[in-house]
């Protein structure tokens, strides 16, 4: 099962931007993914890996999960940003344009080399890779299965729709098709999916409707560039008083079966069987994270 | 580190300050920031830092601040150098 950090928020900031650097201790998100690869002019890489491993430094109670978005380790900047990164001791790494599972398993080697030569244990340091191109679509699940470092899979929609050669909608049907193989990959796997970033800024009720969709999907967060966007992505994401009433429900119900002797029962007229309590327990893993319920769900129910 | 040509980094948006460093035959630092009267003080001090920890000893160094943090002073000051030092 996927593990259960909150990860409904992962907001990129720019790297050679002091300005929303030195806010990221402020932001309400769930982690935050300081980037220097598309944010970074090519002639600004050696400022920003400069100035985010100095902030890094100065940032001491890190109240949020660090990433930090690095260029491909086939430019001429990937290995320097990892050198200056890992000392500052980030959670994992965004990795992009990670087309195949060679890819990662190429990161995985470096984040394991400088972990055993600074006595870290080996996995310290996470990976989300990029899906985002059609290729990496088609590799998801080799990519997800290939080291376990990569604690989820996310979607990178404009990287995509280019190698796709379509252009993106709002309506989104050119990214259903996508977006199903990488949750699909994703939770075949047993981690995470993050959807991709909604780019209008202006258009809160479009986020709303699309992070509603991507959480109907199966998907456990997005990408985001704006801090604006946090707290709809959190609201949208939230599971609704009845959703854990009912999960509650279903878990009383269950418990009663087994007392009884059965793995089913009917609750309200409805079939109660494993797959509903297994819903029902992820509904609550939720809730609990989210503080909305008080105590954790036993996951022991579901095996009687 | 040695200033062998002329180098800058930074940029004139807030929180942000601009460093451009050349090379000189004694040391002399020229800072120019929206919040001088206030912060000159601390922002000598950490240039001073700064250029001491990357064994500067000689160069025009000069600081044009848009009310930047320590830490965006300290980079914005080794990536001046790192250029101005490369060959």
């Amino acid at each position: 099962m996927a593990d259960s950090q909150l990860r409904r928020t992962m907001l990129y900031v720019p790297g050679n931007m002091p300005s929303m650097l030195q806010n990221v201790p402020l932001f309400k998100c769930d982690s935050v993914i300081i980037d220097l690869e598309d944010a970074v002019n090519y002639a600004e890489k050696d400022a920003a890996r400069n100035l985010v491993r100095r902030f890094l430094q100065s940032w001491k109670v890190r109240d949020k999960e660090l990433l930090v978005r690095i260029n491909p380790l086939y430019t001429k900047w990937g290995h320097d940003d990892l050198k200056a990164i890992l000392p500052e001791m980030p959670d994992a790494i965004r990795f992009p344009m990670c087309e195949t599972a060679e890819l990662a398993l190429e990161l995985d080697a470096e984040l394991a080399k400088y972990e055993s030569a600074n006595g870290l244990e080996i996995g310290h340091f996470g990976i989300l890779p990029s899906i985002e191109t059609v290729k990496s679509v088609l590799n998801a699940y080799a990519i997800a299965t290939s080291t376990k470092r990569i604690y989820a899979l996310a979607f990178g929609a404009e990287d995509y729709t280019a190698s796709m050669g379509i252009a993106r909608t709002n309506s989104g049907e050119d990214l259903m098709h996508p977006r199903m193989m990488i949750v699909m990959a994703a939770r075949a796997a047993g981690i995470q999916a993050i959807d991709t970033v909604f780019s209008d800024i202006n258009d809160m009720e479009g986020l709303r409707k699309e992070t509603e969709l991507v959480k109907r999907l199966g998907y456990s967060g997005k990408s985001l560039v704006n801090p604006r966007q946090i707290d709809i992505i959190h609201e949208a994401f939230a599971p609704r008083q009845a959703d854990i009433d009912y999960a509650l429900e279903v878990v009383e119900a269950i418990k009663q079966a087994q007392q009884l002797g059965t793995g089913v029962i009917s609750l309200k007229g409805k079939m109660v069987d494993a797959p509903i309590v297994k819903r029902a327990i992820n509904t609550l893993q939720l809730a609990y994270a989210q503080g909305l319920v008080d105590t954790p769900v036993d996951e022991e129910i579901l095996n009687g | 580190m040695e200033i062998v040509k002329k180098g800058t980094a930074g940029t004139m948006q807030s929180s942000d300050l601009m460093v451009f460093v050349e090379p000189a035959d004694s040391l002399k630092i020229e800072i120019e920031s929206t919040v001088i009267k206030q912060f000159g003080y601390l922002i000598n001090a950490k240039v001073d830092e700064v250029l001491t920890k990357n064994g500067v000893t000689a160069g025009l160094i000069r600081l044009t601040d848009r009310g930047a943090l320590d830490y965006a002073i300290e980079a914005r000051i080794e990536t001046a150098l790192q250029r101005a030092s490369a060959a």
